[in-house]
């Protein structure tokens, strides 16, 4: 398991600045975390009880943290029993648990449909969507984590703030330097072309990538798949130009950049949008070898 | 405090197009959006954007078929802007390299699209909000623009003078999601709301979770109206089991809807002899659920989708991601089989009222996408019109919202030209029930000055979270789900007045529920109960006006079916539903629909496919 324990330094700090000013609200909310542990160990029992009836529940052990609250400040599972319907996905199973059971389990989800990106989590030690994972097509008990290689911030939710980082650091936003001159007039684009960049344009930006990639734990600065991914989309954009092209080769030729590669296809085995992310790499370094052989 | 010109809430395609357009007018503008850009759901649309493109098509085709298709409930200079710039605004996206989907000439392609004169639906695949969201969120990256993301908005800084069209927005005040902090938001020009649709008022929807309509709750507690709620599309192509949408670009590509018998119900039962399939969104979805309740439904619950006889290469190369939704959602292989599909919650085409510039009735408080009515798409919207709607009035009112002189609106906001009281006894109480948080303008702190009024709504907002993280009380998930179960089975596609005053009684019990409803995760750090208790509160105030108008509504007009009144009633009914909150005691009011164009009058015709 590599999932990830933020340090406990940290943590003690914010709870001693905490303590310094109790009030009236720290009580009460004291006092709250204890029903709250009791309550869940009351309904914890009665799932026990109930799986133990029903054979038709699933099991799955989710991985809680949450940095200030007590009980919950070392990492632990925990295990709840959820009943089966046909077609469930792991998001619906967790949404479920925290509707049913504890409104404290966190995760972050939106669309349902795999294209807003927010609900990619290590499930049973792969990366994967969690509302296009189908519970039926896994081994119980289902092992739900967040992220590896990321700082977990509260259960199953994880800082994105590296990811966004690197994705922003390839110039993400299309450059040209040459207009139609037509008023209303678009920039022709070829079928081929536009079907050569389809699949980079598909990314929705989940960081299951980036999670899987060896080299990107290793190497904090590493631009990883989805950003190079993304650089790739451009550079073999036909509407934006050779001078164009030239700047994005440079950028990701930089020393965190292809070729820091291993040709490993993790990225692109986790990815939920089949996008070739190995393949997008490996035609940049050759493109880039290309190009530097031009200047010789 | 955090201040900037202009703040706009939301970070979807209204929001990003509105935020470049303000800051391209020369205004410092940050995004405030309680999800990162990139997860905004107009990410999920499919099917396109139209635009008259072509030398053999035109603007005023477009507005006649758009008009047509609101059954003469959009405003005419609302729609006419929507038709003229749609045309730039594609251009523009172009120019910013969305992958368009290509002609063989290497320009962008169009198709047929439900309820259009002209295949102008222009698009990229069946994922062209993906690709207009990314394209967007791209250029904001490029300018620099400040996101505040993951933070939440709780409520507006608005003034509290008696009449809303006296008020000022200040700015607004927002829950940091990671770290529990609370901060004022200064809007120095103003506040743009461009936080979406609101499909979790009901339980099968193509909308997102998120998608709790939190920026028309805020701004009708502050005092702007609600334009036309009893207006929701329910989408004819939705997967059974989640909802997910199947996009109506299967259709236009010649996909074939059949029943249980196996017979072409749109034409074999007439429901629309001309366009079959291609009728408008909200005659096919009746039609369905005809079939249904009919007994020729399969397993009594859908129809089939049939698109195989397009061959896997057309289908591949135009509807490829409705493959894997299909197959990732329901289990069905396009290629190989028809797909199962049902009439779902899709768009909402009432809002907040605003004008075509975006602008509210509350000074400095501005709208736009679906959060917002124009009106364009007044009481059903065409396949297509959503996104042109998103690019075409976030832009105006970024641009407005920035001080950029627009001339003189036609549409009016508030009771600012023609209106007329509702004279409609509720049997139910509908308001507030005390108990549920501040809202803004609701008699709270009497402050004048602008940071006086931000501090105040700060205070207020502090208080509140406070109360829900310490109290014992119940869960708001129960509630939700009550609403969501009342609204799907009763103000549905079709809607009768029995079970319309029901819906009232259970909302009004939801509410009393929710006098009690408190959190019970204690943690500041991304605590998700809290968030979703408060959207709970906006899904309650949405639900309640939205059945409020359906009630009121005696007559079938667009996607409001009544079944007590089956046709379209134009002496006493070419008007808009307005509801206010009017300081918690909703108000029901009506004006006049707007049918004057440019050059035209768009006189109602017989709508039929």
């Amino acid at each position: 398991m590599s999932t990830q324990t933020p340090t406990q330094t940290e943590e003690s700090s914010e709870t001693d600045a905490e303590a310094d000013v109790p009030s009236k609200g720290d009580e009460r909310r004291d006092e709250k975390r204890r029903r709250a542990a009791e309550e869940r160990a009351r309904r914890q029992a009665e799932e026990a009880e109930k799986a133990a009836a029903d054979e038709e529940t699933v099991e799955l052990k989710v991985f809680r943290y949450d940095p200030e609250v007590e009980g919950k400040q070392e990492p632990r599972f925990d295990t709840f029993h959820v009943p089966f319907t046909k077609g469930m996905t792991v998001l619906d199973a967790l949404m479920y648990s925290r509707d049913t059971y504890d409104s404290s389990l966190t995760f972050r989800h939106s669309c349902r449909q795999a294209v807003c990106g927010s609900d990619a989590m290590f499930v049973n030690g792969g990366q994967k969507l969690a509302c296009k994972t189908q519970i039926a097509e896994l081994e119980q008990p289902i092992r739900v984590e967040p992220l590896p290689h990321a700082e977990v911030r509260k259960d199953l939710v994880v800082d994105m703030e590296h990811f966004y980082d690197q994705m922003e650091a390839v110039e993400p936003y299309f450059q040209t330097n040459e207009y139609p001159d037509g008023e209303l007039e678009e920039q022709r684009q070829t079928r081929e072309n536009r079907e050569k960049i389809k699949m980079s344009t598909r990314c929705i930006w989940c960081s299951a990538c980036m999670s899987s990639c060896n080299i990107a734990a290793g190497d904090n600065e590493y631009l990883g798949p989805a950003a190079i991914n993304k650089a790739y989309r451009f550079a073999m954009d036909e509407r934006e130009g050779e001078d164009i092209k030239q700047k994005r080769l440079e950028i990701i030729e930089q020393e965190h950049g292809v070729w820091r590669c291993q040709t490993q296809f993790s990225c692109t085995e986790v990815c939920p949008k089949d996008i070739p992310l190995t393949e997008h790499i490996q035609e940049l370094k050759r493109e880039a070898v290309k190009n530097n052989l031009k200047f010789w | 405090m955090h201040e900037h010109d202009v703040i706009v809430v939301g970070a979807g395609g209204a929001g990003l197009r509105a935020a470049i357009a303000a800051q391209e007018a020369g205004a410092d503008v940050a995004i405030v959006s309680k999800l990162h850009p990139v997860r905004s759901h107009t990410g999920a649309a499919e099917g396109g954007i139209n635009a008259a493109l072509r030398d053999a098509d035109s603007w005023e085709d477009h507005a006649y078929d758009t008009m047509k298709g609101s059954d003469y409930l959009g405003d005419a200079p609302a729609v006419e802007a929507l038709c003229q710039e749609s045309p730039e605004e594609v251009i523009q996206l172009e120019h910013w390299g969305m992958p368009f989907s290509r002609e063989e000439d290497g320009r962008v392609s169009q198709r047929p699209f439900g309820g259009l004169s002209f295949p102008r639906t222009t698009y990229a695949g069946a994922e062209t909000g993906h690709q207009m969201l990314h394209t967007m969120y791209e250029q904001v990256v490029k300018r620099g623009i400040t996101v505040y993301d993951e933070w939440h908005v709780m409520e507006l800084a608005v003034t509290d003078e008696d009449d809303p069209a006296d008020r000022t927005c200040h700015g607004v005040v927002a829950y940091d999601i990671q770290s529990g902090e609370i901060s004022g938001f200064r809007a120095e020009n103003g506040v743009i709301l461009a936080t979406g649709g609101m499909g979790q008022v009901f339980d099968h929807t193509t909308n997102a979770v998120a998608n709790t309509g939190d920026g028309v709750a805020m701004a009708y507690r502050a005092g702007a109206p609600m334009e036309d709620m009893e207006f929701i599309q329910f989408h004819p192509t939705t997967l059974p089991s989640t909802g997910v949408l199947i996009s109506e670009g299967v259709r236009g590509e010649g996909g074939i809807l059949y029943n249980e018998e196996g017979e072409r119900f749109m034409f074999e039962h007439g429901y629309a002899n001309n366009d079959g399939e291609l009728a408008s969104r909200d005659v096919v979805s009746r039609a369905e659920l005809t079939e249904v309740n009919e007994g020729r439904g399969i397993e009594d619950e859908y129809v089939h989708l049939d698109m195989r006889h397009l061959g896997e290469e057309r289908i591949l190369d135009r509807l490829e991601n409705i493959l894997h939704l299909a197959e990732d959602f329901e289990g069905a292989d396009g290629l190989t089989e028809p797909m199962p599909v049902k009439p779902g919650q899709h768009y909402a085409m009432g809002g907040i009222e605003t004008n075509e510039f975006g602008e509210t009735v509350i000074g400095g408080l501005y709208a736009a996408g679906e959060c917002a009515c124009a009106s364009v798409h007044g009481a059903n919207r065409l396949g297509g019109n959503a996104l042109p709607e998103l690019i075409v009035f976030g832009k105006r009112a970024g641009r407005h919202a920035a001080g950029e002189e627009m001339g003189e609106a036609e549409v009016t906001t508030g009771k600012d030209g023609d209106w007329e009281a509702a004279d409609y006894e509720f049997e139910t109480e509908v308001g507030e029930t005390g108990g549920q948080g501040p809202a803004a303008a609701d008699g709270g702190a009497v402050a004048t000055d602008p940071d006086g009024v931000l501090e105040a709504e700060v205070e207020r907002a502090e208080a509140r979270v406070e109360e829900l993280l310490s109290r014992k009380g119940r869960n708001h998930a129960e509630i939700r789900s009550t609403v969501q179960q009342t609204m799907t089975a009763n103000v549905n596609v079709f809607r009768e007045e029995g079970r319309l005053e029901k819906t009232l009684d259970d909302l009004r019990e939801a509410r009393e529920a929710y006098k009690d409803v408190a959190v019970s995760d204690p943690s500041r750090t991304f605590n998700t109960d809290l968030i979703h208790t408060m959207e709970t509160r906006n899904i309650l105030d949405i639900a309640e006006a939205l059945t409020m108008g359906a009630l009121a509504r005696k007559e079938f007009r667009g996607a409001h079916w009544r079944k007590e009144h089956q046709e379209r009633k134009d002496e006493n009914w070419l008007k808009h539903t307005l509801v206010s909150w009017n300081d918690g005691e909703p108000e029901l009011w009506y004006k006049p629909t707007i049918l004057e164009g440019e050059n035209k009058i768009y006189e109602p015709k017989n709508r039929s496919y």
